[in-house]
């Protein structure tokens, strides 16, 4: 699925949970997938041209792969914190930019990596667990 | 009622305090500066998310008592150095927006029930 | 508090969902900004905003909102009903700002969200 004009914003999020939801996934990983996916979408729209969400569900978790070639991000640590953000003054007037994006992502993740290259891009992975709430799940099925 | 008192009531904490006697006329909620700009009124004590710098610009333009930061991540330190520089009154609260409209409104209609609401 | 009161007590038009009147609400969310939504920690709950636009409707239907309740005169557009309308949550509209909104909500009742608190955040 690939996030586009900022108008859009949401419409990925909206769409994985009827995904999820048609495939028997429980509400609380949805609904946790569903703001992880929204602050990711959101982000791609306003701080890139574009990029790509791929969503991956398996037995016990579901995973969701954030890649863009925007401007990537200089400072990883930085992003991280709360209320950080650089978005532009448009962006601010639609609902944006509380700079908790990040930190909502990571917080509804069990596992959450991001990487990124300036000037070139910035990939995030985020998983859930569907069992339980083990953190630190055994990786059973194809790995990813 | 003054700024000083509003903030007691509310359990507000100060970032910059220096005009605690202004009065407090009434409300504005709005995380957007825009709408600030365009709808808050000279007095109003202004409720928001927004931690921006120019926050304190808004506040200080349109004359409003104080600025109630609601729940939320701590501003940067600027914010409040910016505030205390214009002479406006910056405080912050662990309470959402919701709640603190609802206790201010309350407590400027003279509603003696303020006190924070049971939680949970 | 029933959506009804919410209308009654607001003043507020029912732009869709007229009829899920019935349904129960407890608690409240004031906010514009999305990610401060995107934080409640609870379901069901009436999300009262400033913004018309259709990301608003859509972050109500990633949180489980009971509905959402529209300030200061605003009007969404009509695909924004429309989109409300397919997705089950109910709109209202009311002519009276966000202050004035949640100070008559929380005097009648309405609690509250709790949210994630920041402190819960890695920083
Ligand atoms: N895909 C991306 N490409 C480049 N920079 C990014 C990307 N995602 C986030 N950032 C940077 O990280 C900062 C923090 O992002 P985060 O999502 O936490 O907050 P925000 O988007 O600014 O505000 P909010 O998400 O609360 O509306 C952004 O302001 C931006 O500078
Ligand atoms: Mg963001």
């Amino acid at each position: 699925m690939s996030p586009g004009a900022i108008a859009d914003v949401g419409a990925v999020s909206t769409q994985i949970r009827r995904i999820l939801r048609e495939l028997g996934v429980e509400p609380e990983v949805v609904r946790r997938v569903g703001i992880i996916c929204f602050e990711g979408e959101t982000n791609i729209a306003i701080f890139t041209k574009g990029g790509r969400i791929t969503l991956m569900v398996w037995d016990d978790r579901v995973e969701l792969f954030f890649a863009d070639n925007g401007p990537g991000i200089e400072d990883l640590e930085l992003v991280r914190r709360p209320g950080y953000s650089t978005a532009p003054d448009w962006a601010r007037e639609l609902g944006f930019g509380a700079g908790m994006g990040i930190p909502n992502m990571e917080k509804n993740a069990d596992t959450f990596v991001l990487r990124s290259r300036p000037g070139k891009g910035t990939a995030i992975r985020a998983t859930v667990w569907r069992k339980g709430n083990e953190r630190q799940g055994s990786s059973a099925g194809p790995g990813a | 009622m003054n700024a000083r008192e509003v903030a007691r009531v509310l359990g507000l904490e100060p970032l910059a305090f220096p005009h605690p006697e202004a009065e407090v006329g009434g409300g504005f909620c709005s995380d957007l500066l825009s709408r600030a700009m365009a709808e808050a009124s000279p007095g109003d004590a202004w409720i928001t998310y927004q931690r921006h710098l120019n926050v304190v610009a808004v506040a200080k333009l349109k004359e409003l008592s104080l600025v109630i930061l609601a729940r939320g991540p701590e501003p940067e330190p600027e914010v409040a150095a910016r505030a205390e520089e214009e002479g406006v009154n910056l405080l912050r609260s662990d309470d959402g927006m919701f709640e603190l409209a609802g206790r201010l409104y309350a407590l400027l209609a003279g509603d003696p029930e303020t006190h924070p609401a049971e939680r949970g | 508090m029933k959506l009804r009161e919410v209308a009654e007590v607001t003043q507020a038009e029912v732009l869709t969902g007229r009829e899920l009147l019935e349904r129960e609400v407890d608690k409240g969310c004031g906010a514009d900004l999305l990610s401060d939504v995107l934080s409640v920690v609870e379901e069901n709950f009436l999300l009262v905003t400033g913004m018309v636009t259709l990301q608003a409707v859509r972050v109500a239907e990633v949180m489980n909102a009971a509905a959402v309740l529209i300030v200061r005169g605003k009007r969404p557009l009509e695909p924004v009903i429309a989109y409300a309308e397919e997705a089950g949550i109910p709109l209202l509209a009311t002519q009276k700002g966000m202050f004035e909104t949640c100070g008559l909500l929380y005097s009648r009742g309405l609690r509250p969200t709790r949210f994630r608190r920041v402190s819960e955040y890695a920083g």
